[in-house]
């Protein structure tokens, strides 16, 4: 029975269950140092002078640096979505004169304990002329203050991207849905926080680094680069990772400076962020405005849909790029059939945390849009909501569906997809009638109770290749290198079913490396929900060359021809004949130097592939909820949420599970918990997790989970799409939609998130009575310099 | 007081002496000074729970614990759990039931249940989740771990009940 559909236990589980995982935290080395980081007080001043003598003159510290130490390193550069435009709002690992956020690093303190370094930041005096805020968007667009000098209005880049004529077909529509919506700022949070180790061997000029993950020869080569030393000397290893969900694994300054410290002090170097850090150092994300005029004909079709967007990155340009504002420029229409599209989309600047990505980005903004409108439509029309989106999905015959748009340098194809029959199937299982119905009887006794649904589609597989080696080793061990990462997702099982299946060895005779820079020459890493699709492929391509090497030389010891072989469970026998037969490990100890082999073949089995792709894959998938509002808490309690994920094909059942019941859990800690709030001066107000609200069990609903393969992708072999992030991606809408619903009120729930506060807000407003939180209910879309 | 004191831990039935300061946590010293990383940091403010470990039979945030307040208490973390090769059943569950995925959360979890189930075998399921929404999971929506914690239950009650124990 094949490995690749089973639910398999996972590998990674043998050593995390003891609580023998390796995470960065972990790294021990003799002599290690420790360092604490400096950070800017306030959102936004002139540093007028650093004094570090006395932190310096204290017999505990080794070592103080500030920006003056690296005057010569350049900004950390982009990795994704590199508009040259960007560039002007490039960060340095290091404040350089003027700090721009709460939570910038300005200086580094070394010593033998982080208690130490921690106690010597308090010695380090710095003198800061404060500047005007720039506390949002709006602000950003209107005040004459500018974060980067060369940046005007501090939109750092503007782009449009459509099809058809969007102007033309909004004045000839029947009806257009005109509304403005707001997403609010929040990010991945990782139970694990970020962490460096670094090590230089003098002798060997080799600079190692600890806790780097996701994309690491990409970051190798960037440190390379900033360094001035050649990628050859720098070693990267990848330990356990305690999450990542967009946010860990990019080049922050702390991966400049750790490692630049190494190589200063000669002496290992360990940071490890703790949480107050994390809240205001590591990525933000999610904070977006958009306007967006939606236009239908009388019986719900859609005609035409403009949007603008603005997108907060923050006070710089980080590693992502443009890639938030591009992801929702690109996915704003999912599933449905619309013509004539236009998105005008800014990157916007601000005096708080730089944002990038988080699990299913800039998806789950335009998802809460596009679906919130769809339900505006339904009531202004006088229609069911499940009806609207029936209507206008793209049906299956038109699949690959070319949308017109771009995203990660591809064109947007949607690879394939039965998006009614999926639609169908969700509302069954749900007993969408019936919960219609009950919360019709519900409301008529006066309770809110209400039903909202979405319908979204998902990327995943982005190109445009990855790395894989496999191995056999004379002990029979199949090893396969991959250039993907580990973030707990649980890579390693996942490639050694598919690799089991296609060498057919036995699954715990496969064992999976990866994000080691010296064994493994060339990865694009795992983001996106890129590697089950990209590494998966290409190892099978590499375990296929390495089962014909096996045959072809055991053909030749066998005396046989390869025809005449099969091989199963680690061995290849002459079929029928059992008795004559050798192990893969003896096939592979006859293959090595000095052994006859065939004619042209190289020693030992090791074969590297690649795989390819110009395009990215599409699941897609269908949630609903049946919730009740509680007028008097503004609580919202979820009776009952569905979430249906088509997937193309599963590897691992449990484990596409188990995404999609994290990726749930995250999207309901950004629909009606988690918040990143800032006060005007831009002091962040969520300093730890008494005031960044995460799920806890007891927040997690009676959720059903419907992962169906209804479309499996016709670009990869395994037919797979990566199922990491749409669990995710709707929990804003759906909720939205449904407390909308329960509450009967029709353009007011136009942001998130669904606090008591604002839900009790709602419920005021809705009964006439003025609001009371300060955000007034329509959201004010900041007025765009030269509309 | 903020000389270096000299402390006896009891720590998975074994003595540790180490030199600390005062304001030095226990989770700190366990996985510096007693090279037990098992236990792990989420926020060193008492609200993730994943330092959790067992302090006499007690859950307890040991990034909350000054090293010494903690002499003369028996310390259980999680590396104590297993039985050489044998995992504990709850770990046996826990991987059954997908219950890990990054594992960061976990051996605070482990440790969290434990102490549940060795004071009460048979929890009600709102009892499992009272208890377990002490601690905070990024990754697996919490639905397994509640699965193993249970179906745990259930394994160490029957096997009571055989006289298996």
């Amino acid at each position: 029975m094949p490995y690749v559909g089973q639910s398999v236990r996972r590998k990674e589980d043998a050593r995390l269950i003891r609580g023998e995982g390796i995470y960065v935290g972990d790294v021990r080395l003799d002599g290690m140092a420790h360092a604490a980081i400096l950070r800017s007080p306030i959102a936004h001043g002139e540093i007028t002078g650093i004094d570090v003598s006395e932190a310096k003159a204290q017999p505990t510290v080794i070592d103080v640096i500030t920006a003056e130490d690296i005057r010569d390193v350049p900004k950390i550069p982009m990795r994704l979505t590199t508009y040259s435009e960007l560039t002007e709002a490039l960060q340095y690992p290091l404040a350089k004169d003027r700090v721009r956020y709460v939570g910038e690093p300005v200086a580094v303190v070394v010593a033998a304990s982080r208690y130490e370094a921690e106690d010597a930041l308090g010695l380090i005096e710095v003198e800061y002329e404060p500047l005007g805020i720039v506390i949002d968007a709006k602000q950003a667009l209107e005040t004459e203050v500018r974060l980067h000098d060369t940046v005007a209005h501090n939109v750092a880049l503007r782009f449009v991207q459509e099809c058809g004529d969007v102007e033309s077909a909004l004045a000839g529509s029947d009806e257009v849905i005109d509304e403005t919506f707001y997403i609010h700022r929040h990010s991945g949070i990782p139970m694990e926080t970020r962490g460096i180790v670094a090590s230089f061997d003098p002798a060997g000029e080799m600079l190692t680094v600890w806790g780097v993950t996701k994309v690491v020869h990409f970051n190798r080569m960037v440190l390379a680069d900033l360094l001035g030393l050649p990628p050859a000397s720098i070693h990267f290893i990848e330990t356990d990772v305690g999450g990542g969900f967009g946010v860990r694994g990019e080049f922050y300054p702390e991966d400049l400076l750790i490692p630049y410290l190494a190589k200063r002090i000669v002496r290992p170097i360990a940071w490890i962020e703790d949480r107050a850090e994390h809240l205001k150092a590591t990525n933000h994300s999610r904070e977006q405005w958009h306007r967006v005029r939606m236009g239908v004909t009388r019986n719900g079709r859609i005609t035409a849909l403009h949007d603008q967007l603005l997108n907060d990155h923050g006070a710089y340009i980080r590693t992502h790029g443009a890639t938030v504002p591009s992801m929702s420029s690109a996915y704003m229409m999912g599933p449905y059939r619309i013509e004539n599209y236009k998105c005008e989309a800014f990157c916007t600047l601000s005096n708080k945390t730089p944002a990038g990505t988080y699990r299913a980005p800039g998806r789950y903004e335009v998802t809460f849009v596009r679906e919130r409108v769809i339900d505006l439509i339904a009531r202004r029309l006088g229609m069911d909501p499940g009806e609207v989106r029936r209507v206008n999905l793209i049906p299956r015959e038109e699949m690959p569906y070319e949308t017109g748009l771009n995203a990660h340098g591809t064109q947007v194809v949607y690879d394939s997809g039965d998006y009614k029959r999926l639609l169908k199937e969700s509302m069954d299982a749900f007993g969408y009638e019936d919960a219609k119905e009950f919360a019709t009887e519900a409301r008529a006794t006066g309770r809110a109770v209400g039903v909202g649904m979405s319908f979204f589609v998902e990327k995943s597989g982005l190109g445009p290749w990855e790395y894989s080696r496999v191995e056999v080793d004379p002990h029979g061990r199949v090893a396969v290198f991959t250039g993907a990462a580990d973030l707990g997702q649980g890579l390693e099982t996942l490639l050694s079913q598919i690799v089991a299946d296609e060498i057919c060895a036995d699954y715990d005779q496969v064992q999976v490396v990866h994000g080691n820079t010296d064994q493994i020459p060339y990865g694009r890493g795992s983001f996106a929900s890129r590697a089950s699709v990209m590494a998966g492929s290409a190892s099978q391509t590499a375990a296929r060359q390495a089962r014909d090497k096996l045959v072809a030389i055991g053909a030749e010891l066998l005396e046989v021809s390869p025809e005449d072989l099969s091989v199963a469970k680690g061995r290849v026998e002459v079929s029928g004949s059992p008795e004559r037969s050798l192990s893969f490990g003896e096939i592979a100890r006859n293959s090595e130097p000095g052994f006859t082999l065939p004619r042209g073949m190289t020693p030992g089995i090791s074969e590297e592939a690649y795989f390819s792709v110009d395009r990215m894959v599409h699941p897609y998938g269908v949630n609903l909820a049946l919730v009740e509002v509680n007028r008097d808490t503004g609580g919202v309690d979820i009776f009952r949420y569905l979430a249906a994920y088509d997937v193309g094909r599963s590897i691992n059942p449990m484990l596409v599970d188990g995404q999609v019941v994290g990726g749930f859990a995250q999207g309901l800690g950004g629909a009606l918990l988690e918040e990143f709030a800032y006060d005007s001066e831009g002091q962040p107000l969520s300093g730890s997790f008494m005031d960044y609200l995460l799920p806890t069990v007891s927040e997690m609903p009676p959720l059903d989970v419907l992962v169906t393969e209804h479309a499996p992708s016709p670009w990869n072999p395994l037919g797979i799409k990566g199922a990491g992030e749409g669990g995710t991606t709707a929990v804003g809408a759906t909720l939205a939609n449904a407390v909308c619903d329960a509450l009967g009120i029709t353009a007011e729930i136009n942001r998130l998130p669904l606090t008591p506060e604002r839900v009790k807000d709602l419920v005021r407003r809705c009964s006439g009575e003025p609001g009371l939180v300060q955000d007034e209910g329509r959201v004010l879309f900041p007025q765009i310099p030269g509309e | 007081m903020t000389e270096p004191a000299d402390i006896t831990l009891n720590v998975n039935d074994s003595e540790f002496r180490v030199r600390v300061e005062p304001r030095k946590t226990l989770a700190d010293t366990l996985r510096e000074d007693c090279r037990l990383t098992g236990t792990h940091l989420g926020c060193e403010h008492g609200v993730c729970g994943a330092c959790t470990v067992l302090i006499d039979g007690e859950p307890v945030r040991s990034c909350l614990m000054f090293t010494v307040q903690c002499e003369n208490v028996s310390i259980r973390t999680i590396e104590s759990v297993a039985n050489g090769d044998q995992l504990h059943p709850l770990q046996e569950q826990f991987c059954e039931q997908h219950a890990l995925q990054c594992g960061f959360c976990t051996p605070g979890f482990i440790m969290l249940a434990l102490g549940l189930l060795e004071r009460n075998p048979s929890p009600d399921d709102d009892e499992i989740k009272e208890v377990l929404s002490s601690n905070l999971c990024r990754c697996t929506g919490y639905e397994n771990i509640v699965k193993a914690v249970r179906a745990t239950s259930e394994i160490m009650s029957g096997a009571r009940e055989s006289g298996q124990e």
